[in-house]
């Protein structure tokens, strides 16, 4: 199922680096925060399974839009930062 | 906070320990080595020996005191060296001849 | 010792015979790749933003399919990844970053700069992003919105920055000749000169 701009999603608080090899596209610094979807860019075989040469399904490749200014404590953030997440990464807020 | 995280060296968003970095601004040129390991890396991919994604795992893979230490292009050659050997296209042994008989060549 | 630990130089030059010998690539096959890649420089995404700055209808394409803008330069971007255009107005500034490599737009921007690719560069860019523009001198409007954009996947972004004041009648080759690296990346802001 596609997501539509403007809808409202987390991206899930896991770590694959915990339990063995891997190759993750997903920074750890949105992982369990709650942003926007601001637009699909395409569907890509999965980078997960490409960096092992494993078949690789197509995954949706969305822009997702976070508002960083709790991320970290100071407030020096970006007033909008916008990471492409694949769709596995992503679950309703 | 983030800085707790479990994230991965090469995962550097936001990692408080580079915040205070000067950040060098001035060019810097690539020599033979860097534009030639770069040069490999295309052709590797378009022969289909190596993806973006193994290479960037290999990398990934580099212990961190060393990925710290290492130029970008050294960390390449590296990671493209390590996919060849995981992925078959030579063996270790023809790896260490190739690089005795260099040393072959020097005496 | 771990193999992977030699010099670096001399297992490209291992490498290079090995995979010569095993017939997978050749020295004349890489030094055509050296020469294509040279080609490639900041000029190209230059030549791209000057066009629109002056063809509206470009400009919308540029905006719609950083692809195709590219090729309607004779930019060749076959079997590259997607390439995607980040529109600076008054009330947004756009910065590039990708936090977890150097994913950079070398079609149309060549190689990627030291800087980017830098340990400062990665982290800064995120959470301190006002205090990285610094670093170039760059201080954007009050009330400016930043926005950055983490460089994650499979598309390569470039900035479109805003057209200065006291260009106005100016020709696109003017124009592309003000237009620098760090414009496209969104550390730096044209200005007429």
């Amino acid at each position: 199922m596609m997501l539509a701009p403007g809808t409202r999603v987390r991206v899930k608080l896991d770590w694959p680096e915990l339990r063995g090899p891997c190759h993750i596209r997903t920074p750890h610094y949105v992982r369990g925060e709650e942003g926007t979807i601001e637009r699909h860019l395409g569907d890509f075989p999965n980078p997960e399974d490409l960096a092992f040469a494993r078949p690789a399904p197509i995954r949706a490749l969305y822009h997702v839009r976070f508002a960083p200014k709790p991320f970290w404590p100071e407030g020096a953030a970006p007033d909008e930062l916008v990471v492409e997440i694949f769709e596995h990464w992503l679950e309703a807020a | 906070m983030k800085d707790e995280l479990p994230r991965a060296m090469h995962d550097m968003g936001g990692v408080s320990k580079f915040m205070c970095d000067p950040v060098d601004t001035e060019p810097h040129a690539l020599n033979d080595f860097d534009k030639e390991v770069d040069a490999i890396r295309q052709l590797l991919g378009m022969k289909k020996l190596m993806s973006v994604d193994e290479m960037r795992r290999a990398i990934e893979a580099i212990p961190e005191e060393q990925y710290l230490r290492m130029s970008y292009y050294q960390k390449w050659m590296r990671s493209i060296t390590d996919n060849m050997l995981s992925k078959g296209i030579f063996t270790e042994a023809e790896l260490r001849e190739a690089l005795a008989s260099q040393d072959g060549a020097k005496l | 010792m771990n193999i992977l630990e030699t010099p670096s130089d001399r297992l490209l030059e291992a490498v290079r015979s090995l995979l010569a010998a095993k017939g997978h690539l050749t020295t004349d096959e890489i030094a055509e790749r050296i020469r294509i890649t040279d080609g490639g420089s900041p000029a190209q995404g230059a030549r791209m933003v000057a066009r629109a700055w002056t063809d509206p209808d470009y400009k919308a394409l540029m905006l719609r399919d950083g692809t195709m803008a590219a090729e309607a330069m004779a930019i060749p971007m076959r079997g590259l990844p997607p390439l995607g255009v980040l529109e600076d107005t008054e009330a947004v500034h756009n910065l590039v970053v990708c936090t977890l490599c150097s994913c950079y737009p070398r079609a149309v921007l060549g190689y990627p700069p030291f800087w980017f690719k830098s340990a400062a560069y990665r982290a800064r860019a995120v959470r301190d992003p006002r205090g990285l523009l610094g670093e170039w001198g760059t201080v954007l409007p009050v009330g400016q919105k930043l926005r950055v954009v983490d460089s994650t996947a499979d598309y390569r972004w470039m900035v479109l920055p805003r057209r200065p004041a006291g260009t106005e009648g100016w020709s696109a080759e003017q124009l592309a000749a003000i237009v620098r690296e760090g414009d496209m990346i969104g550390v730096t802001i044209p200005t007429a000169g």
